[in-house]
């Protein structure tokens, strides 16, 4: 035990002397969450809308008004040609044209059908098609007004309520992707990074000869990165509810029990990356590729799994991430309890014990 | 410049001696070329609907039908309540509820009035916001029908319609991966760029053969070039295999001008590879230039707009986007490969591009010691 | 040859409040070997990273090769060659690979640089071993073969920071065998070391303990100081006064 110790101490003080190591052991989880919070967020809005009025007249005008309330839009007034318009898209100033024809409003009061043409920059088409779809909006409702003054027969309203995140804010979405996919970061590419360091300095043979028992070895060396990922597990949490005013709905301890389970599966996988990788360069590439990118696309928190190819599907039922991410959106944001996770659970502790078994055979082979 | 040879000569052998950087330049991207627009798809589809219908009438059962044979949506597993399929959601096997409340048709048809109840899982907020966009505008249209079916002639005033023409410039089939793999490329050049370049010199620090650098006469900027001229090819390298890739398995053609985004990437290779250098000669091991490395490439790829939109940030990662090169040249490289921007157009992009590069290099020209 | 090498006078270097190298005064002679022994931790190290070039002193001159080692450092660099206990070769690159960058760096032409390369490689007697990667030469080899290379432009100056440390005596003698032909070359060889049978070998030393140097002459004259028979004991007088432990 006093070994044990011994060899943890020495762990933090290499970790914790590293300045630079550090800012990426506290840096990305913090620097995570703000950019997340703030930045990734799949609303559109200050889109610069070209909007030419040939029309000038009351009905032109009303609509125009309603896109520069609308918080979506940011309007400059200006007669374009279609070529102008093209190169105004071309230097990406402009994100779409909306056009009124002349005699607009006659045609709307006379023959009751008039047009507007709306040209979206369709190079990104999830924009495009949202703009177009607030254009619609705008312009519905103006009929709608329009329409209130006779009355409208039949009518069915829908009664919308957004569950869990009425503002639709990025946020919620995220937090628990971000939280994987930081546990995982430092788990395992960082413990298989310092591990292969120790390989590459020669110094791991000077402690495999030291009385310390292998196993205990290992251990002392992954004890440091487990604090480190339980201190930014907090740091996580406590800065989605000072800073991002998200609520915790559910059980902290149920919270807590599942994040440390997860961690022993991502240690194991760096142990992993550790055993194999010759260099930390390849020890970096390696778990990059196998674990950064997969839990970043796979987990199901950046991209929708339902639209991804079936082997891809597949493969990201695969990753212990995948019901990481599962488990904290239920617990944290849903305010659920164990009886709707179990199942997720028992999987995620299914893979770990693979993965820890996984690892002590294969040490057991680099002694003999 | 003779050192400047020998140097050179050093660095390819090194590079292409190593297995783990051939593999990161040449099998990575395309594994990741392949793999990320797929897996990358922001379309909204197959959204499931769980409908509560306590009025079993002809409309409900015709409203029902109407929203499952949209190609948007999916029918979730029948449930007789609420809380039956807010069970549905919290078990993630639905995305939206309708409730279709009991005497739905009666109230409509004499009431000439009745409401719907929609329960969106929100936690997914784009998902939740063009799901039930597109859920409203069933119901409208059904809404519509219903109208024009009752409706008698000179009862009341013919509605006044606004006809919407939308035109979809660049991208008339609305392609993600039209979208997506030019960004995509970007990233991946940058994230091999930073990180190998960082790397090197902290290599040679760890190994020890810096030392043996420092004594002789090698002016540093030749050091430095030294360094960055092979990895610059290499990034000419890693750009050329993407375009291909993009092209062979998407189909993607630039509409604009190849050489216009190659004279783009080389000063924009410039700048990155400063950027690695720099953050090289502040490091000591790898393991710290690595986390370095790392924490800014995350910072800059996600507000580089090649995920979300840079119009939607603050102003403060809007600043940030401002001073990142990532962002400048993802969005050049959308401009001239979807719509086919010119030398002019992306001018102020590459301004601001070779000024950070100058910044960043004599950065680390002046940062890199000899002498301690 | 009575030509002054170097020249260092109250040269010293702080980090912090801790002075590694304290006010040391000395000449080295043109063609001579300069011998810098102390124990771990005295500071030899440090000094001879001065004297490269390769970090400011904090007081006190020098000059090396005439040139100044606080302004001048680049010129020095020009006159000298380095081999430090660290490994200084490239693993990656093949044994002619090194000697053509290290030589090719140095400003010698392609046929110098494939005369020398050969002549160094059949004085060594390893020429069928040119394409060899260095990384599987046996250490002894890359030694002598880093001091090779290290004086391959025939430099003013060599500094040989324990170039010794890790191999066995017979090779320990053979690279001394190098270290005697340079200088007969006219090559000045500053050498550090803590091996005392190394410091007979060379024609002047000192002794450098905490940072200080204590004694500077021959061999002979030091153990006739000391009145003692072996550099051993001159070692072990003076280090027993040591403040600071070798680590």
């Amino acid at each position: 035990m006093k070994q044990l110790l011994a060899f943890v101490r020495k762990e933090f003080y290499h970790v914790f002397r590293d300045k630079k190591t550090l800012l990426m052991l506290f840096g990305v989880p913090i620097a995570q969450i703000v950019l997340f919070g703030f930045t990734l967020t799949n609303e559109i809005k200050n889109s610069r809308i070209v909007v030419a009025d040939y029309a000038h007249d009351y009905a032109s005008q009303e609509i125009i008004r309603k896109i520069e309330a609308s918080r979506y839009f940011e309007v400059v007034k200006s007669n374009m040609s279609h070529d102008q318009i093209e190169t105004a898209f071309k230097t990406g100033t402009i994100k779409i044209a909306v056009i009124f024809p002349a005699n607009f409003y006659n045609d709307l009061s006379h023959l009751n059908k008039a047009q507007i043409q709306v040209i979206a920059d369709a190079s990104d088409p999830n924009t495009a098609t949202t703009l177009t779809s607030y254009l619609n909006n705008i312009i519905t409702d103006y009929q709608a007004q329009k329409a209130q003054q006779t009355k409208v027969p039949y009518l069915i309203t829908p009664e919308v309520k957004m569950l869990y995140n009425p503002e639709l804010l990025g946020a919620p979405n995220f937090v628990p992707g971000v939280m994987a996919l930081v546990l995982m970061l430092i788990c395992a590419m960082m413990t298989s990074i310092s591990i292969v360091k120790e390989k590459e300095m020669g110094t791991m043979e000077i402690l495999l000869v030291s009385p310390i028992r292998p196993f205990l070895l290992i251990i002392s060396k992954v004890i440091p990165y487990l604090i480190v990922s339980i201190i930014n597990l907090i740091t996580i949490l406590v800065l989605s509810v000072v800073l991002l005013h998200l609520e915790i709905k559910g059980s902290l301890l149920l919270l807590f029990f599942e994040s440390t389970l997860f961690i022993i599966s991502s240690l194991a996988l760096g142990l992993l990356i550790s055993v194999r990788a010759e260099s930390q360069m390849a020890a970096m590439m390696t778990s990059q590729m196998s674990l950064m990118l997969p839990t970043m696309l796979l987990t199901g928190f950046m991209f929708p799994i339902e639209n991804m190819p079936l082997p891809m599907q597949v493969l990201s039922y695969a990753l212990p991430s995948h019901y990481y991410y599962v488990i904290v959106k239920a617990v944290m944001l849903e305010g659920l309890g164990f009886m709707s996770i179990w199942k997720e659970t028992l999987i995620l502790a299914f893979i770990t014990t693979v993965l820890v078994v996984i690892n002590l055979r294969s040490f057991k082979i680099r002694l003999a | 410049m003779r050192t400047l040879k020998f140097l050179l000569q050093k660095e390819f052998k090194q590079i292409f001696r190593s297995k783990s950087i051939i593999f990161s330049i040449v099998f990575a991207p395309i594994i990741q070329l392949i793999l990320m627009p797929l897996a990358a798809n922001y379309d909204v589809k197959n959204i499931y609907v769980a409908f509560v219908d306590h009025d079993h009438s002809t409309y409900s059962q015709k409203l029902i039908n109407r929203v499952y044979s949209s190609i948007y949506f999916k029918a979730a597993p029948y449930s007789a309540s609420y809380d039956d399929a807010m069970h549905l959601i919290e078990q993630n096997k639905a995305d939206i509820i309708v409730e279709i409340p009991q005497g739905f048709e009666d109230n409509l048809v004499r009431e000439s009035h009745d409401k719907l109840y929609l329960a969106v899982n929100a936690i997914n907020g784009t998902k939740a916001g063009v799901g039930s966009g597109y859920l409203g505008a069933i119901i409208r249209d059904f809404n519509q029908d219903i109208q024009m079916q009752w409706k008698q002639p000179g009862h009341f005033a013919e509605a006044q319609t606004i006809d919407v023409v939308t035109n979809n410039w660049y991208n008339p089939y609305m392609s993600y991966f039209l979208f997506m793999v030019p960004g995509l490329m970007v990233s991946l050049l940058t994230g091999i760029g930073a990180f190998s370049a960082s790397l090197n010199i902290v290599r040679e620090k760890e190994i020890g053969t810096i030392e043996q650098i420092n004594v002789t006469p090698i002016r540093k900027y030749h050091f430095l070039l030294g360094k960055l001229i092979p990895y610059w090819c290499l990034g000419m390298i890693v750009f050329t295999i993407g375009m291909l890739v993009s092209r062979l398995v998407y189909g993607i053609v630039p509409v604009g001008s190849i050489p216009l985004l190659y004279g783009f990437l080389a000063v924009y290779l410039l700048t990155l590879l400063g950027a690695g250098l720099l953050i090289s000669t502040y490091s000591d091991t790898q393991q710290q230039a690595v986390s370095v490395a790392f924490f800014f490439v995350l910072i800059f790829n996600f507000i580089s707009g090649i995920f979300t939109p840079i119009d939607s940030m603050p102003e403060w990662a809007k600043a940030l986007a401002y001073i990142s090169p990532i962002s400048h040249f993802a969005q050049v490289m959308r401009m001239v490969v979807l719509k086919g921007s010119t030398w002019p157009d992306v001018l102020p992009h590459l301004g601001a591009v070779f000024a950070l590069g100058v910044v960043l290099n004599t950065w680390a020209v002046l940062n890199y010691r000899k002498t301690t | 040859m009575s030509e002054i090498a170097i020249k260092a006078d109250k040269l010293t270097k702080k980090f912090d409040d801790f002075v590694a190298v304290d006010a040391i005064t000395f000449d080295v002679k043109q063609g001579e070997i300069f011998g810098f022994v102390g124990a771990n931790g005295a500071g030899k190290t440090t000094a001879m990273r001065i004297l490269c070039g390769l970090s400011k002193p904090t007081s006190g001159s020098a000059t090396v090769a005439g040139f100044d080692v606080y302004k001048e450092t680049e010129k020095i660099k020009r006159n000298i060659g380095y081999m430090s206990q660290k490994f200084s070769l490239y693993d990656d690159l093949t044994v002619m690979e090194n000697i053509t960058f290290y030589a090719g760096i140095y400003g010698l032409s392609d046929k110098e640089i494939k005369d020398r390369g050969e002549s160094l490689l059949s004085q060594l007697g390893i020429s069928h071993e040119a394409k060899t990667f260095v990384a599987s030469l046996p250490l002894g080899w890359k030694q002598k073969l880093a001091f090779s290379v290290a004086v391959i432009h025939e430099p003013k100056i060599v500094f040989l920071d324990e170039p010794t440390g890790g191999v066995d005596p017979v090779t320990r003698r053979q690279f001394w065998d190098l270290i005697y032909e340079a200088a007969d070359r006219g090559i000045t060889v500053f050498v550090t070391t803590h091996y005392m049978d190394e410091a007979e070998y060379c024609n002047r030393l000192t002794v450098m303990v905490d940072g200080k140097i204590d004694a500077l002459d021959t061999p002979t004259n030091l153990k006739k100081q000391f009145s003692v028979d072996s550099m051993d004991k001159v070692f072990y007088q003076l280090a027993r006064a040591a403040k600071r432990s070798g680590d």
